[in-house]
């Protein structure tokens, strides 16, 4: 991977990140820690990986993502609109009444392949498109976004049960392990225990990376294109909040929007970030 | 008042899951996106007859309804057509993920709960439920259809093929007399007069169908006439069917084998009181459970067999 490449999904991170301080100070309240945490897999997703056509989102043949932690929405947003789904002013409509940039996805949002909201949903419902993939002999693939958190729904092992017995290598599972859950860690919540052994006991291609290392994101992507005949799960090691000093691995900012100060603040520390 | 065609004598019994199970294969003939998900129940559901034709269009998804549910909104977000089936109880284990997934989203997936009502007998209150209408029902974008024989169900498991959008069908156990002739027209949310009447109004659904039908014979001897009228889709519900009908009769009765709270009768009600306010009796399951028990038992220990019926008509029908 060239160094400039990487480079610009630094960038498009960073971009994501401050976009959804805005919306979530905008809106003055909404979902910041995991849209932190997921920031860089987005960048490399919607910038690097996602085989989609802005202009036809509806295309057949694109590759569909779906964000199972459906929270963590304004990074997800800020991606589609910076890929240039619909335009950056709809930030604005975040959580506003009449908006089209709802609380939790839905599906007439251009660029949204599935509306999350309750945990653990969207994880069967990646196993779907996957199996009618296959069906149709097609060859797009499809990625889920999961929380550790949401991690602790049994709908999670359910699926993740079906998706290997269906062989569903078409099929990616990426785990946003950022630690924290609404009220506590989730060691302390409940602990998912040893998340690598427990998807690789279920049959999967396991990958373990550093979620906030592009070049290791892109590479495990890459590495998932050339498993055969199992569902790749790729354990992203992540920080809640990650980018703002004071709400990495701070449960406070799971659901709750900051104050003037703490923006201030915080989008100081996101314009400071340097790149190559 | 038009009826609906039934016929005078019985052409023999068969359960509505096997009609389903008929009118699955076929719908899978006429279109190659049908698919069909079970959660190890596909032989008393009949889906195993889809499978035997399509087997690369069944998906067993082991016991894990909620695991089935988002699987078939995967399947239909992506262009497939998914009939995805269990018995009517467990069904609604997936109940968070059918609301948020399926009725939120207004996502074609047509939900089958088999083995409904008292009527699935000996398998005692865990497997009988009586909350599914109900349940469903509450969900926006969500239709209810419960066939009152194996035709009925046959034509409406097609019925729903051509129709777009969030589907509960509810099906049963246990043969039921055959009703209707192959010639019969199923349409969505059309009620369908069986008996003629003048006295009272008896609309009913599922078993309570046959149920009703034999109490108006009875009824007869006490010189009290009544319509039947099947209501094979509870949701959206023949409003105007159900006005005209009160306004003939000023006598209005409810019957289906489901908790009288939420389903059809609450459906009638909820009709009625916005447009023709009237005295009604609603007959089905008093919120409680049932029990083990043959059918039959059951419906005469539940107030729900034909002579309770006709009791519960009577008294009504004279105390007016």
């Amino acid at each position: 991977m060239v160094k400039e490449k990487i480079n610009e999904l630094k960038k498009r991170a960073n971009e994501i990140r401050k976009e959804s301080l805005v919306m979530v100070y905008h809106a003055q309240s909404g979902h910041l820690g995991g849209s932190l945490s997921e920031a860089d897999i987005l960048a490399a997703l919607y910038f690097y990986k996602l085989r989609l056509n802005p202009k036809k989102p509806d295309w057949e043949d694109r590759d569909r993502f779906v964000l199972s932690k459906g929270h963590a929405c304004p990074a997800y947003y800020a991606a589609l609109a910076i890929k240039g789904f619909f335009n950056k002013k709809e930030l604005e409509s975040y959580r506003k009444i009449n908006g089209l940039l709802q609380g939790h996805p839905e599906l007439k949002i251009p660029g949204v392949d599935y509306a999350g909201g309750s945990l653990g949903q969207g994880i069967p419902v990646a196993n779907g498109m996957a199996l009618a993939c296959k069906l149709d002999k097609k060859d797009y693939k499809v990625y889920v976004l999961i929380g550790d958190g949401e991690a602790q729904e049994g709908v999670v092992w359910e699926a993740s049960m079906s998706a290997a017995f269906y062989k569903l290598d078409n099929l990616i599972y990426i785990l946003d392990k950022n630690q924290v859950q609404q009220t506590g860690t989730t060691k302390e919540i409940m602990d998912i225990g040893n998340a690598t052994e427990k998807w690789r006991a279920f049959g999967f291609d396991v990958i373990e990376i550093n979620g906030h290392d592009i070049e290791q994101i892109i590479n495990a992507l890459d590495k998932a294109d050339n498993v055969k005949g199992k569902p790749t799960m790729i354990i992203a090691n992540t920080i809640k909040g990650k980018g703002v000093s004071f709400m990495e691995l701070n449960p406070k900012f799971h659901g709750k929007a900051p104050n003037d100060k703490e923006f201030k603040q915080a989008m100081e520390e996101l314009n400071k970030i340097k790149f190559d | 008042m038009k009826m609906s065609g039934i016929v005078k004598e019985e052409k023999g019994k068969e359960a509505t899951r096997d009609g389903y199970g008929k009118g699955l294969v076929e719908a899978g003939r006429k279109n190659k996106n049908v698919v069909a998900l079970d959660a190890d129940l596909s032989d008393s559901t009949r889906s195993e007859w889809f499978k035997k034709e399509f087997p690369d269009r069944f998906f067993s998804m082991g016991i894990a309804e909620q695991d089935m549910i988002g699987t078939a909104a995967g399947l239909a977000l992506c262009g497939k057509i998914p009939y995805a089936s269990s018995f009517a109880i467990f069904s609604q284990r997936a109940f968070e993920l059918t609301r948020n997934i399926v009725s939120r989203n207004k996502i074609n997936v047509k939900i089958v709960g088999s083995h409904a009502g008292l009527f699935t007998g000996e398998d005692g209150k865990s497997a009988q439920a009586i909350e599914d209408i109900s349940v469903y029902r509450t969900l926006p974008n969500f239709i209810v259809i419960q066939p009152c024989d194996a035709i009925e169900a046959e034509k409406a498991t097609l019925a729903l093929l051509d129709y777009k959008g969030p589907s509960y069908m509810r099906l049963l156990r246990n043969p039921l007399p055959i009703i209707h002739d192959t010639n019969y027209k199923f349409e969505i949310g059309k009620g369908g007069i069986l008996r003629n009447g003048k006295d009272a109004v008896i609309f009913a659904t599922g078993t309570m169908v046959h149920e009703a039908i034999k109490a108006a014979e009875m009824l007869k001897e006490d010189n009290i006439n009544v319509y039947v009228v099947n209501i094979h889709t509870i949701k959206p519900i023949d409003e105007k069917l159900i006005i005209d009908l009160a306004k003939k009769t000023n006598c209005v009765i409810t019957a289906e084998d489901h908790n009288i709270i939420g389903g059809l009768g609450s459906a009638v009600a909820e009709v009625l009181s916005e447009n023709y306010p009237c005295l009604m009796l609603r007959i089905g399951m008093e919120d409680r459970y049932g029990e083990s028990g043959k059918p039959d038992e059951l419906y005469e220990k539940y107030g729900l067999s034909a002579n309770k019926v006709a009791e519960k008509v009577k008294k009504f029908v004279k105390g007016k």
